[in-house]
């Protein structure tokens, strides 16, 4: 047992510093929120991506550097520790890619992967819809077969992204006469600007518009963009979950520097009394969150699932997200009303991280249902 | 990076849990909360053979050499069992005998110490656990009265007021010395209390309050304390994830069997959510005591400490809650690990010392 990187991923994390010390942007970018800090951050995608850090963990093939899951945790490390921006294409990234990894064609990576790394195609998920929320499994869009592909009707909601990105996924119901809400569900990948689409963007509290209603009227979708086989959307899109809840949703790294920075802000306020527990609990929470991951880490390279612990993970981050965030407005004062800080972006951002990826009150019930065996009941 | 126990570290923690479920800890620890030691020794001595104090003890004394990991996953068991007694004591004061300039105490008292014929217990501050029954009696505290500010608090209404006694600071079983006070600090092996113990929230843990002035066989002027306390802080810690632990797991069964308005009560959401909170807290303390366990740095053993100390903590008052009125009962063994999780939140290091500690550790802090 031990906490020891070897002599190549050191090396790997100090090549990652230094091009990160020359190329980070000393000016913040605008919101990534807003249409012109949207554009800012594609760049700087663009940038990443042409030095190839911008998926360190995939393989060399798709734009990557084979670095690993003990390579990305070393990457996000430093990557936050610089300050370094948003990063606009993390629903690609981290729930699209794993199941084209897992269940996509070998033709569906080569075409969808790269331009994903460069922040080309930018993605959204299209999950949720007015009916279906945390009972996703009730969605009603449907996909009508037709000639070479799908026909793509309904409605999705809260996608986060769809206000300026290029392409989403999500589930949708092509055969309406199974037993059960999850059966006949298929994963299809679709263009946000094809004939039949409508986009509204919804603006979140601060004003921004973080996401969107999508408007579907018979789009089609060729069969090339089903990732699976028809049908089996559910557990493909379960597995996808698995990650998003998982150890590469919310890297250690992010907090742990955001835990750094709170530290400078109350050090910079005169370390005040009133928020000093508050900032320990920071400090000591972006530690366990570390050495939590580092454990699933150390378990999913020796071959292990990460299965239903993930949602302890999730209810964790989450909760410590705005925890942090909270504790750096109230030492703000009178400045932390102040809507155009980066720790006000951060605190707009963290109050929706309860309710995305599965409500919290979800994962309490998968912890309680499949971690300590707790029998099944009502909602 | 493989920050995962092998398999002999699993099978070590398994054999450990096989050797006290077997115990039947809980009549133990009423008889030792009665000052009937005679079950408690038994146990004592048994996880002696299963090398649990050699971890402590250098090898040219009959140890194993120091092996904080293995500590760790001990002290998690014994917590899960609530096995009573200066168990932390006599880990730190192993580790502080085996560190002194001097190797007459350590020859003489070592060996005793790992093969588990002697206990030991140590104080830095106004109370020594289970002194009457302890065979070595360290006491690390300062040659002359506290510290001016630390005198002038109030003495505990409850204490006996002995002529010699006064309160001595925030030490002891209470916490870790102040920093800064090692040079003062004397080391004594104590003679046996002459006082009854004092009544603790925890009645397994028998308080007895140190003497105003230090007394018996001055064994250094200059004690290293800093690796002893650490591993008390640590195992400490350990512990309460283990009462934490066992709390979780047996109101997880209690909630399966206990029925209301027609249905198991663990199938409420509302209790499913209580118990799932206090297995994530448990769960992001475990990786932090390891993690502890590897680095012995200040800040990650203050960390744990207090992320352990505040998951058995919560666990335990959510127990209580889901338990009902059967909970809030000393007949009901639920109670031995209840008012544990309590007293361990405030032994070696309170919440408040700990974020003390990580606040004013350096870069890198980790």
């Amino acid at each position: 047992m031990d906490l020891a990187f070897t002599r190549e991923e050191e090396a790997f994390r100090a090549e990652a510093r230094s091009w990160l010390r020359a190329h980070v942007p000393t000016v913040p970018l605008p919101s990534l929120e807003t249409e012109e800090g949207f554009a800012a951050h594609r760049a700087w995608e663009a940038e990443l991506a042409e030095d190839r850090w911008s998926v360190v963990n995939w393989p060399a093939a798709y734009g990557g550097r084979d670095a690993g899951l003990t390579g990305w945790l070393l990457f996000e490390e430093e990557y936050h520790a610089a300050g370094a921006p948003g990063r606009v294409g993390q629903n690609g990234i981290s729930l699209l890619a794993p199941t084209l990894f897992d269940h996509g064609t070998e033709e569906q990576r080569a075409r969808v992967l790269p331009p994903m790394a460069s922040g080309r195609t930018v993605w959204a998920q299209a999950w949720s819809e007015p009916e279906a929320g945390s009972d996703l499994a009730s969605l009603r869009s449907k996909a009508l077969r037709t000639d070479g592909g799908w026909l793509l009707s309904g409605q999705k909601t809260w996608s986060s992204r769809a206000a300026f990105a290029d392409r989403a996924f999500g589930l949708f119901r092509t055969d309406p006469d199974m037993e059960k809400p999850h059966q006949g569900l298929t994963y299809l990948m679709f263009d946000l600007r094809a004939p039949g689409v409508t986009v509204r963007p919804i603006a979140r509290l601060d004003g921004k518009p973080a996401f969107a209603e999508l408007f579907l009227d018979e789009v089609f979708v060729p069969d090339e963009d089903v990732i699976g086989e028809p049908g089996q959307g559910w557990r493909i899109a379960m597995s996808t979950a698995g990650n998003e809840r998982g150890l590469m949703l919310r890297s250690p790294g992010r907090y742990l520097a955001a835990a750094d920075r709170l530290l400078d802000l109350w050090r910079t306020q005169g370390s005040p009394a009133f928020t000093r527990d508050r900032v320990a609990d920071a400090l000591i929470g972006a530690r366990a969150y570390q050495l939590f991951t580092h454990a699933a880490a150390s378990r999913f390279l020796d071959g292990e699932t990460i299965g239903p612990e993930s949602s302890l993970n999730k209810v964790f981050w989450s909760e410590y997200d705005i925890a942090l965030t909270e504790t750096a407005l109230d030492l703000l004062g009178e400045e932390g009303e102040s809507a155009d800080t980066d720790w006000a972006e951060r605190y707009v951002f963290a109050l929706a991280g309860p309710l995305y990826a599965g409500t919290n009150e979800i994962q309490r019930d998968i912890v309680a249902e499949r971690l300590l065996g707790l029998p099944k009941g009502r909602r | 990076m493989r920050f995962l126990l092998d398999p002999e570290q699993r099978a070590f923690t398994g054999s450990l849990d096989a050797l006290l479920t077997a115990a039947d800890t809980p009549t133990v620890i009423r008889d030792w909360a009665r000052g009937d030691h005679t079950g408690g020794r038994a146990l004592w001595s048994r996880l002696a053979d299963a090398g649990v104090f050699a971890l402590a003890v250098p090898e040219p004394y009959d140890g194993l050499g120091l092996r904080p990991v293995e500590l760790t996953l001990a002290f998690i068991e014994l917590g899960r069992h609530a096995v009573p007694g200066p168990l932390v004591e006599t880990v730190a004061a192993a580790t502080l005998l085996a560190g002194l300039d001097d190797p007459g105490p350590a020859k003489r008292l070592l060996p005793a110490l790992a093969s588990g014929e002697s206990v030991a217990t140590l104080t830095t501050g106004g109370y020594a656990l289970d002194a009457d029954m302890a065979d070595i009696r360290l006491s690390a505290r300062p040659a002359l009265p506290a510290h001016p500010a630390l005198s002038a608090r109030p003495a505990l209404s409850a204490r006996p007021a002995f002529e010699d006694e006064a309160p001595s600071g925030p030490t002891g079983v209470q916490g870790a010395a102040p920093p800064g006070t090692a040079e003062a600090t004397q080391l004594h092996l104590a003679p046996p209390p002459d006082t009854p113990p004092h009544p603790s929230l925890d009645p397994a843990r028998r308080l007895f309050p140190t003497h105003h002035s230090p007394r018996g066989e001055l064994l250094t002027t200059a004690p290293p304390l800093t690796t002893p306390l650490l591993l008390a802080r640590l195992t400490t810690a350990a512990q309460a994830l283990g009462v934490g632990l066992t709390l979780l797991d047996r109101t997880v069964a209690y909630v399966k069997q206990r029925t209301q308005f027609g249905a198991p009560i663990g199938s409420f959401q509302a209790v499913k959510h209580q118990l799932a909170d206090a297995k994530i807290a448990l769960e992001f303390a475990r990786p932090l005591l390891l993690g502890a366990a590897l680095t012995l740095t200040e800040s990650d053993v203050a960390a744990a400490k207090l992320t352990a100390c505040t998951a058995a903590y919560r666990t335990a008052r959510t127990a209580l809650q889901l338990h009902g009125a059967i909970g809030y009962t000393a007949e009901y063994d639920l109670s031995l690990w209840l008012t544990k999780a309590r007293a361990l939140r405030t032994a070696w290091g309170t919440p408040d010392a700990c974020r003390s500690t990580v606040l004013s550790g350096g870069d890198p802090r980790w």
